[in-house]
C-alpha cells in the first residue's frame, strides 16, 4: 500500500512519520478483537433471553397474561398466578427509590458542597462506599435480627393510627415488604449517592462560578443551577438502582416472608420475582418450572423496560454545556 | 450589612460649592469605592500576589495590566468574593468597599456578590435559555419590574441584541464564543451591581463588538465604578481613567513566581510617563 509521499529530508529526526505496516495490522486486529468481545456478550444475553423464553411457553400457552393478575401458586392443583411476586417486586422496588432517591442525592450534595471540611466530607463518602462492600446475605440477617425488631414500633404505629389504608391495614408480625424496602433502602443507597456525587464533581467549575457570581445563594445555585446541570447522570444512577433493587434476591428473601398470599398492607409477607426464583426452583418440576421460567422472563423484560427508559430519559434530560 | 450606594449616589457629589464643606468628608470617601490596603492572596502556601495597596475611584473605570500569570484575575476575583470559592485561596489585608471591610466574618459573600458584579475569563453561560440566563440573575437579586424589558435592555447594551432577538428561547450554548461573552456581560448589567468586575471581556471578540462593549464600558461608567483586565494596551487607554501595571518575580528562596503592584496612577501618566522601568517596558511592548 502506498502511502503520502514522503521526501528523505523531510524525514530527518522524526522516525513515525510513516506509520509502520505491523503498527496498522495491530490497529486493525484490536477492533477485531474489540467487535468479537461485543457480540460475544450480545450472544449471551440473546441466548439467555432464549432458553427463558422457550422454558416458559407452556406456561404462556396455559396461563397467557393472566398469569400477570392472579395471584394463586399453587403447585398441588397445579395453578400458577405471578402477581403477588409482581406486586411485590414493583413496590419493594419502586418504594425503596423513592426513599433512597432524595437520602441520596441530598448525601451527594453534602459531600461535594463545601459545606463541611474537606476532611469530613471524604469521611462520609468513603463510609457511603463501604456500605456498598457489605454482602446482602449480612445485610439479610442484619435485618431478621436487628433492623425489623427494631423498625416493628414504627410500623405497629402506622398499622394502629392508619390501618383505613390498605397498605397498613395488617399488623407487624415479622418479615413482611416493608422491611424488605427498608433493606433495599440500605443496598441502593450507595449506588445513587456515588453515581450522582460524580456527576456533580462533573459540573464545571465554571458554572458554578456563573451563579455564585451573579449573586446566587448556595441553594438557588444548587437547585437551580448545578443540579439540573447534572441530572441527566444522577437520573443514570437513579434507573440503574431500581434496576438493582428490582433484581436483588439474597438480603430479600431472608426478609420478605416469601408468601404467594396475595395482600396490599406493606406489614403482611410478600414476595419478588427474584425471591420467589431463588426459592422454588430447587425443588420445582412440571409445570412449575415453566411458570417460573415465565416469572423470569417478566422480570428480565421488567428491568428490560428500566434501561431503555433510562437511556431515552438520559438523552431526554442531558443539558448542553 | 454593606452601606447602600444607590442611596448616596442620588446625592449631587461633583457639584460642590464651598458651603458644602462639612459634606467633604464624605464626598472623599466617596471617590474611593474599593481600596485594597496590603492584600496578599495565596493559593494553599503559594503567594499569587502580595502588598497590593490600591484604591479604584467611584464611577471611573480602572484597567489591570500586565503579563500573563502576574496575578490579575487573582486580584478582581478578590473584590467579589469569588475566591472563596476556591479551596485554600486565603487572603490577608484588608479589602474595603464604601469603607467596609469585605472580609469581616459577619459580611455575607452573596451579597457583596449582588453589589460587585463581575463577567468571567471565559464565557461561562448557565446551560439554559438566552432569556433566562438573563432572567435568573434578576431574580435571584429580587427584580420586580419587566422581564422583557430588562432582557432586551441588557442585551441591547452588550451589543448582543441583534444576534438573540430571533432566539430568546434557544440555550445560551448555541451561540458563538464571542456572543456568549457578551451574553454574560448582559447577564451581569442587567443585574446592575455597582461596581461591575471584567476579566479580558473581549478577549474572544472580533474588533468591531469590542469596540461596542467599549462603547457600553463608557455608558455603563456613569452608572457603574468598572475595574477591567485587559491585555490589549490600545484597549486599556481607550477605555480607562486609571491603570494598575502588574508584575509578576521570582523571590529569593521560592518556587513559583509573585505578583505585586508596580504602579497605579492616571491611565495617561502610566501610558506617557511611567515611573518605573518596568511599567515603560510593558507599555511600549519591550517586555518579554
Ligand atoms: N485556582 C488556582 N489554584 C492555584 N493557583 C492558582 C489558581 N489560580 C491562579 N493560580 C496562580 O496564581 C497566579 C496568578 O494567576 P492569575 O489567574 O491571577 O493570573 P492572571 O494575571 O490573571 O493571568 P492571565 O493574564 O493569563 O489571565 C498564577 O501563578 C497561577 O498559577
Ligand atoms: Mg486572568
Amino acid at each position: 500500500m502506498r502511502g503520502i509521499p514522503v521526501s528523505e529530508s523531510e524525514t530527518g529526526s522524526f522516525s513515525q512519520r510513516k506509520r509502520s505496516s505491523s503498527e496498522k495490522l495491530l490497529d486493525k486486529s484490536f477492533k477485531a478483537v474489540a467487535i468479537s468481545l461485543a457480540a460475544t456478550v450480545a450472544f449471551v444475553l440473546f441466548g439467555i433471553f432464549l432458553v427463558v423464553f422457550s422454558g416458559s411457553l407452556e406456561s404462556i400457552g396455559r396461563y397467557g397474561t393472566e398469569f400477570l393478575f392472579t395471584s394463586e401458586w399453587n403447585p398441588v392443583t397445579d395453578k400458577y398466578g405471578a402477581f403477588t411476586a409482581i406486586y411485590g417486586t414493583l413496590v419493594t422496588s419502586l418504594l425503596s427509590l423513592l426513599i433512597a432517591v432524595p437520602l441520596g442525592i441530598g448525601t451527594a450534595i453534602f459531600i461535594t458542597e463545601d459545606i463541611i471540611p474537606e476532611k469530613a466530607r471524604y469521611l462520609i463518602g468513603l463510609m457511603v462506599e463501604l456500605l456498598a462492600a457489605i454482602p446482602s446475605v449480612v445485610l439479610g440477617l442484619w435485618a431478621i435480627f436487628i433492623m425489623e425488631p427494631f423498625l416493628r414500633p414504627f410500623f405497629v404505629f402506622l398499622n394502629n393510627n392508619y390501618s383505613w389504608l390498605p397498605f397498613f391495614n395488617t399488623e407487624p408480625l415479622g418479615p413482611g415488604m416493608a422491611p424488605a424496602i427498608i433493606i433495599l433502602v440500605i443496598m441502593i443507597l450507595p449506588i445513587i449517592t456515588s453515581i450522582a456525587r460524580d456527576s456533580l464533581n462533573q459540573v464545571p467549575i465554571k458554572l458554578r462560578e456563573a451563579a455564585y457570581g451573579v449573586g446566587a445563594t448556595r441553594w438557588t445555585a444548587i437547585f437551580n443551577v448545578i443540579l439540573p446541570a447534572a441530572i441527566s447522570g444522577i437520573a443514570g444512577g437513579v434507573l440503574l438502582a431500581l434496576g438493582r433493587a428490582m433484581g436483588e434476591t439474597m438480603a430479600v428473601t431472608m426478609i420478605i416472608g416469601n408468601s404467594n398470599n396475595f395482600s396490599w398492607s406493606f406489614f403482611s409477607p410478600g414476595n419478588t420475582i427474584a425471591a420467589m426464583l431463588a426459592n422454588q426452583f430447587g425443588e420445582a418440576d412440571g409445570s412449575q418450572v415453566s411458570s417460573l421460567m415465565f416469572a423470569a422472563l417478566i422480570l428480565m423484560t421488567l428491568t428490560l423496560l428500566v434501561n431503555i427508559f433510562a437511556q431515552w430519559m438520559v438523552k431526554k434530560l442531558s443539558l448542553k454545556y | 450589612m454593606l452601606p447602600n450606594r444607590s442611596d448616596m449616589q442620588k446625592a449631587p457629589i461633583y457639584k460642590m460649592t464651598p458651603t458644602m464643606k462639612i459634606k467633604n468628608q464624605m464626598i472623599q470617601e466617596l471617590k474611593t469605592c474599593v481600596s485594597m490596603e496590603n492584600v496578599t492572596i495565596s493559593y494553599g502556601k503559594q503567594e499569587a500576589v502580595k502588598n497590593i495597596f490600591c484604591d479604584f475611584p467611584n464611577g471611573e473605570v480602572t484597567a489591570l495590566i500586565g503579563p500573563s500569570g502576574c496575578g490579575k484575575s487573582t486580584v478582581l476575583r478578590a473584590i467579589n468574593r469569588m475566591n472563596d470559592l476556591i479551596d485554600g485561596c486565603t487572603l490577608t489585608g484588608r479589602v474595603l468597599f464604601d469603607g467596609v471591610d469585605l472580609y469581616k466574618p459577619e459580611i455575607d459573600p452573596v451579597e457583596v456578590r449582588r453589589r460587585i458584579g463581575m463577567v468571567f475569563q471565559q464565557p461561562n453561560p448557565f446551560p439554559k435559555s438566552i432569556f433566562e440566563n438573563i432572567a435568573f440573575g434578576a431574580r435571584v437579586n429580587g427584580y420586580k419590574g419587566n422581564m422583557h424589558d430588562l432582557v432586551e435592555k441588557s442585551l441591547k447594551q452588550a451589543a448582543v441584541w441583534d444576534e438573540c432577538k430571533d432566539k430568546l428561547n434557544e440555550s445560551g450554548y448555541s451561540l458563538s464564543g464571542g456572543q456568549q461573552q457578551r451574553l454574560c456581560i448582559a447577564r451581569t448589567i442587567a443585574i446592575q451591581p455597582d461596581v461591575i468586575l471584567m476579566d479580558e471581556p473581549c478577549s474572544a471578540l472580533d474588533p468591531i463588538s469590542t469596540l461596542k462593549i467599549e462603547e457600553t464600558i463608557h455608558e455603563l461608567k456613569k452608572q457603574f465604578t468598572i475595574v477591567i483586565v485587559t491585555h490589549n494596551m490600545q484597549q486599556a487607554l481607550r477605555v480607562s481613567d486609571k491603570t494598575a501595571f502588574f508584575n509578576a518575580e521570582t523571590k529569593k528562596g521560592e518556587s513559583g513566581k509573585v505578583g505585586y503592584l508596580v504602579e497605579f496612577n492616571n491611565t495617561e501618566d502610566i501610558f506617557n510617563s511611567p515611573t518605573q522601568k518596568s511599567t515603560q517596558d510593558y507599555v511600549s511592548g519591550r517586555f518579554g
